[in-house]
């Protein structure tokens, strides 16, 4: 039994010790899932031998916060949202970048730099970006022009997919009142979350990242989506397509920072710099369908995907809103949307 | 003395093991719940335990405790058959039955889950069915019926067991003896398996009903988000990442209504060996 024993952890040992012994460099980055071409982390290791990725994936901006705000996991890359970033500036969190490590930063449009999150551009590489918007099926939904007001029409009665997401739930909503996404009225507020409960016979569900299966198999006729997850549904069911209202949408970017505890800056750097090369954009573009910021990956994009919803007009960018961190409001906001939940089902 | 140390010794392991995962999550538990934080100043409040008394959360709360005990009742009724069966002589292929019974259990609750959406929904495989056999499509998930049948699918297992353990561990000669005194068989199990087996009956009430009253999979997935469990709203409460304080309060709540819950049905029995709290 001893002699079991000893032989088990020789052989655990031996499982371990490799890691323990080589002298490479691990450099951390914590990105959300399903969002970038894997073979580009091989690429990054192929041309840096001394580094090795550990590569980690979260579902939302709010999951990865909780686990990195203890502070005993030292990420070296993060890839939050726009408002997440705002947040993480606001809470000392963040490292001012060295740009000259990122010459590769030049490749960024100007037109998707100087966010209200990080205007001085000291903090964030852009990465990819999107708009919200409506997933519908052609052949059950039939509309001139779209506007949020669109999923509120009693027509659709159980056939609107919501988003589980406080944030895009309540801007909808808001904006559909004339209110910006971003508003923290206490009034205006309520009235968005009337305006939803008072529609909730029309909601067909509210999900998650499991509409998009909903919207693939044809079980729901529209959805309220992200424009990449959209592009991603229409290439798997011909009969979808994407409006954006007209009444104004949210316009998101997720971008590239490294945080105050990050164990290995330089290398972090060297990180957001590869992903800044226009082959690399390249693959990560063409693998995971949101839109990107890199003039030369988007260049090299079929004329196909250039004008189509996914690079929507300058106007349609202007008119949208950018979420931002709203400090000691986020409780108003989300105690509106506690409220929400609980009476959605009476 | 040397005797208590090798007993301290075997027990030890489980001890730390309590002490690390319940006795210490349960105070971080209570801590948040009973704190809260401006700036860098810790205070004691009850704020957290009273923004939760509010007609729509209790509403959820009672609509969790409500389809659990549908659940339960349904299970205990399903269950129960199936628990005698497996324990008597008279199926012989007993141990391909309790296979079937538990081989979905191998497989990881979420997925087992998620497949029933591919099965039940619109143009899922069951209405493809009703569609070629001529009958018209209809909406099975989105309402408190498809949360119970969940509940009742994924939890029906942890019914079965403890009442057929429970049942198995009956002494034949006990039934040999009622019915030598000239029970019939009804009357057998009415006063000699019920009353052996009413400690199997109640974990397995608790091993249903306590998991039903905190799920939060089974209502976001066969719910369709449409119908809002407590855990649900906990759940919420961490995910959202801000009202933590309130996540853990509502916890405790949940906590306390459950026990309630547990000593009123303990009420039905008086056998103190076989009272769980």
């Amino acid at each position: 039994m001893k002699k079991i024993a000893l032989l088990l952890s020789i052989a655990m040992l031996a499982l371990i010790l490799p890691g323990c012994g080589s002298s490479k460099t691990k450099l951390y980055v914590y990105n959300w899932g399903e969002y970038i071409d894997e073979s580009v982390i091989s690429d990054f290791e192929a041309k840096y031998p001394d580094i090795k990725v550990i590569y980690e994936t979260f579902e939302t901006n709010e999951d990865m916060y909780t686990k990195i705000k203890p502070g005993d996991d030292c990420y070296d890359v993060l890839i939050p949202s726009d408002y997440m970033i705002g947040r993480l500036i606001d809470e000392d969190m963040l490292e001012k970048l060295n740009f000259e490590n990122i010459p590769n930063y030049s490749y960024i449009d100007d037109k998707y730099k100087a966010w209200d999150y990080d205007p001085t551009n000291e903090y964030s590489v852009p990465y990819m970006w999107g708009v919200l918007g409506i997933l519908y099926d052609t052949t059950k939904v039939q509309e001139d022009t779209f506007t949020w007001n669109t999923l509120f029409d009693p027509k659709y009665k159980n056939q609107v997919l919501m988003k589980d997401d406080s944030r895009d739930t309540l801007g909808i909503a808001l904006k559909s009142l004339g209110y910006s996404m971003n508003s923290t009225d206490e009034n205006e507020l309520k009235e968005a979350e009337n305006k939803l409960l008072e529609h909730k016979d029309n909601y067909f569900g509210i999900v998650g990242d499991e509409g998009m299966d909903m919207m693939v198999e044809g079980d729901a006729p529209l959805a309220v989506m992200y424009s990449g997850d959209a592009a991603r549904c229409i290439s798997e069911n011909e009969n979808l397509a994407f409006a954006i209202p007209e009444d104004g949408t949210n316009y998101f970017v997720d971008a590239m920072v490294i945080p105050k505890n990050a164990k290995h800056k330089k290398e972090a750097e060297l990180f957001i710099n590869f992903m800044c090369e226009t082959d690399t954009a390249l693959k990560n573009v063409e693998e995971i369908n949101y839109s990107t910021p890199h003039t030369g990956a988007y260049e090299q994009l079929d004329a196909e995907r250039r004008n189509s919803f996914q690079y929507p007009g300058e106007d349609v960018l202007k008119a949208a809103d950018v979420y931002n961190y709203l400090g000691s409001k986020e409780k108003l906001r989300s105690e509106i949307w506690n409220d929400y939940t609980a009476s959605i089902a009476e | 003395m040397k005797k208590k140390l090798g007993k301290f010794a075997l027990i030890f392991p489980f001890l730390l093991w309590m002490v690390l995962l319940i006795v210490v999550p349960l105070f971080l538990i209570a801590y948040y719940a009973f704190t809260t934080s401006d700036g860098n100043v810790l205070h004691f409040t009850f704020d957290n335990f009273k923004s939760f008394i509010r007609p729509n959360f209790i509403k959820v709360l009672i609509r969790s405790l409500k389809l659990s005990l549908f659940a339960t009742v349904i299970c205990l009724f399903a269950g129960y058959p199936v628990a005698l069966i497996l324990s008597g002589n008279a199926f012989k292929k007993k141990a391909l039955l309790l296979v079937l019974l538990l081989a979905p259990m191998w497989m990881n609750f979420i997925l087992r889950t998620y497949a029933w959406l591919t099965i039940l929904s619109e143009k899922g495989v069951l209405n493809s069915l009703l569609e070629a056999a001529g009958f018209n499509t209809r909406s099975f998930l989105g309402n408190e019926k498809a949360v119970v049948f969940g509940m009742v699918y994924n939890l029906l297992p942890y019914m079965i067991l403890p009442i057929y353990t429970s049942i198995s561990k009956i002494p034949h000669s006990l039934i040999e003896a009622s019915y030598d005194l000239g029970s019939s068989s009804y009357g057998c199990f009415k006063r000699v398996i019920l009353p052996l087996s009413l400690p199997g009956i109640l974990s397995g009430i608790t091993l249903v009903f306590v998991p039903g009253v905190t799920t939060f999979v089974i209502s976001d997935y066969l719910g369709r988000g449409k119908v809002p469990l407590i855990g649900n709203i906990i759940e919420q409460q961490f995910s959202s990442g801000i009202e933590w304080g309130f996540g853990a309060a509502i916890s405790i709540i949940v906590m306390f209504v459950v026990i309630l819950c547990m000593r009123i049905i303990n009420k039905f029995t008086d056998e103190p060996e076989v009272t769980l709290l």
